[in-house]
């Protein structure tokens, strides 16, 4: 006799999107995601530091969650969306 | 025998053995026979039937309604059977008759009114069928050996009430369908193997979720199954009532616990409490279940013994519904979203119920606002596993406040002043001792905030420790011999030290979990009232 069970999973299939073109170089607006962890700024700061020292045509500009704890709100990643070329994040202490 | 009776019996239309769709009613008396090959009395009874067929057949509709596809073939053929068998191996038309017992025998006239209704077998019942059919017909009573029938025979039980399957037809009759994903399973293969291997346990087995299972679950709501309930962090999925009943079964919960689980649920799934931070934070923290009202005792949760440990099925089960909906619906795995460093042992489940007869105290919920007959589901977000506080010689509540005050301040670390939210679970002994002195948790909070109050000094990291309060956060760059002295207590706020009694009647020990980031930055305990309850 055939077993059957119900799936207990999410049954969505996700959306697949497929990666933007690399350049080769990196120029343009660079933003620097600071989670709020203690010392994340720290580790930010000196990034920030080096990639201007290296690469003069990066503009970086900074943001910050509002808690380390929570998902990026839908405005801050929109903000970043619109006004960056490229997103760095420091993740965790 | 149960009297004539003119109520109008449901219509229906049953493929016979030939594949012919058979209608009822049929424009003529019929007489209805319900049976399943399994049923001895059923063997007993099926001679009368054919031979009511064969005697009057060519006045009265004799159908004979069998409830299993195979078992309706060995009867056609052990019996010789020529009166046409329906097949109702789906169910329905018996679950329509509200059948409770086979044989079950209907008299019905040209336009469906029940004139007579036999249960089970009784030979005199048969007899008096049989004159009164052949004299209405114009026909001979059949030539029966009627003593070598047994008087009575009781019927067996309609596959219609078995239990799982009832279940299916009253949802089927509701029109409520699931809509989940059926999963096919080789006739080989094991199916607890199976939802290891897809991924789905937290590493100990689960109960299959069959349907018959998942529609056991789904009796104990009134909501639709395909309700969501929830949005599940922290792949943002939809929680519909079907999948959390899913997972509930694969829980080991039972259906009367599904309400409180749905509470949970809702209660965790909102951004005061923040179960996405719960469980991906590095920090092994989980969502610390307590239940409260007049459900903790009718499902019999502990609250005394062992009420933080294991070997009661609603603790155990209620707190491993919630986990595995979150990691099967909503995405957290330990690995990949769920992150802890360490982990906990509490990750697997964590709920019991608050000892609200035992305590000197207003219950959790009285003091949140509910009323004392509310059910409520209570979620903190704590520290995966509780640690225990021993004060086997305090005499006093002073006293022993003082020393759950110095238990408390190893909660994170000792020197973390300020901190949110913890759970204190005092035990009946040491209640007493507090009740004794009639002091209340105000009294009890505040013992603890005094006994912990350290000057800034002792805790700002330093080569002793490095951990600490950070005098950045106290914006304080250089501060002076004043601001150094200044006292701090272990809690941001009194409040933030949670009370509750539980635990068993031996023992001078209370047991606190610590807590996560607290507040807006971290998440906040949210209190639930439970909709149904059994």
């Amino acid at each position: 006799m055939k077993q059957v069970i119900l799936d207990p999973t999410d049954e969505r299939v996700p959306i697949r999107r497929t990666l933007a073109a690399r350049s080769g170089e990196i120029r343009g607006r660079v933003a620097m995601l600071d989670i709020a962890k203690p010392r994340g700024d720290v580790l930010i700061d000196r990034l920030a530091d080096h990639l201007i020292d290296r690469l003069p045509g990066v503009e970086v500009k900074r943001y910050r969650k509002p808690t380390f704890t929570k998902p990026a709100p839908d405005e801050l990643r929109r903000r970043i969306a619109e006004e960056s070329d490229f997103v760095i994040e420091a993740l965790a202490d | 025998m149960e009297n004539a009776s003119a109520s109008s019996l449901p219509a229906f239309t049953l493929l016979d053995g030939s594949g012919n769709g058979r209608k009822f009613p049929t424009g003529r008396v019929a007489l209805l026979c319900f049976v399943k090959e399994d049923c001895p009395t059923c063997g007993i009874t099926m001679p009368l039937i054919e031979a009511a067929h064969r005697a009057i057949g060519t006045s009265v509709d004799v159908l004979v309604i069998g409830q299993e596809r195979d078992g309706n073939d060995k009867l056609v053929t052990r019996h010789h059977l020529t009166a046409p068998m329906l097949d109702d191996s789906a169910l329905n038309v018996s679950f329509a008759y509200d059948l409770d017992t086979v044989p079950t025998v209907i008299l019905a006239d040209p336009a469906g009114k029940q004139l007579r209704r036999f249960i089970g077998f009784a030979r005199e019942d048969w007899r008096g069928l049989m004159t009164e059919l052949a004299r209405q017909s114009g026909t001979a009573v059949p030539a029966l050996d009627w003593n070598s029938m047994p008087e009575l025979r009781p019927g067996c039980g309609s596959k219609s009430v078995a239990p799982e399957i009832a279940e299916r037809l009253a949802a089927e009759a509701r029109g409520e369908r699931m809509t989940a994903r059926r999963i096919e399973l080789g006739d080989q293969e094991d199916v607890f193997e199976f939802m290891f291997e897809r991924g789905l346990t937290d590493g100990l087995p689960v109960v299959p979720p069959t349907p018959e299972r998942v529609r056991w679950m789904l009796t104990a709501t009134r909501r639709d199954p395909r309700e969501v309930i929830a949005t599940a962090p922290p792949n943002l999925a939809p929680v519909t009532v079907e999948k959390l009943a899913i997972n509930a079964v694969m829980a080991g919960a039972r259906p009367e616990y599904l309400p409180v689980v749905i509470a949970a649920l809702q209660a965790v799934c909102t951004d005061e409490f923040n179960i996405h931070g719960v469980m991906a934070t590095t920090w092994g923290a989980t969502p610390v279940i307590v239940v409260n009202g007049p459900i903790r005792n009718a499902l019999g949760m502990n609250m005394g013994m062992m009420a933080l440990g294991y070997g009661t099925r609603p603790n155990a089960t209620i707190g491993r519904a919630l986990k595995l909906v979150l990691r099967n619906v909503g995405g957290a795995k330990p690995g990949d979203i769920e992150r802890s460093t360490l982990g906990a042992i509490g990750k697997f489940t964590t709920c019991f119920a608050e000892w609200e007869e035992r305590s000197p105290f207003e219950p959790l919920h009285v003091e949140r606002g509910f009323k004392k007959e509310d059910n409520v589901v209570t979620v903190f977000g704590l520290e995966a596993g509780s640690r225990q506080i021993a004060d086997q010689t305090s005499r006093s509540a002073r006293a022993l406040a003082g020393s759950l005050g110095l238990g408390l301040e190893a909660c994170w670390h000792p020197k973390q002043h300020g901190s949110g939210e913890v759970l204190l679970v005092i035990s009946p002994e040491h209640a007493d001792t507090i009740a004794r002195d009639k002091w209340t948790k105000a009294q009890v909070r505040e013992r603890i905030q005094e006994v912990t109050s350290r000057p800034l000094r002792e805790l700002i990291p330093d080569e002793e420790s490095g951990e600490g309060v950070p005098l950045k956060s106290m914006g304080l760059a250089n501060p002076s011999a004043d601001q150094l002295a200044q006292k701090i207590p272990k809690f941001r706020r009194p409040e933030y030290i949670n009370i509750i009694v539980a635990g068993g009647e031996a023992g001078k020990f209370s047991a606190v979990f610590a807590g996560w980031v607290s507040g807006p930055m971290g998440s906040s305990s949210v209190s639930r009232k439970i909709e149904e309850a059994p």
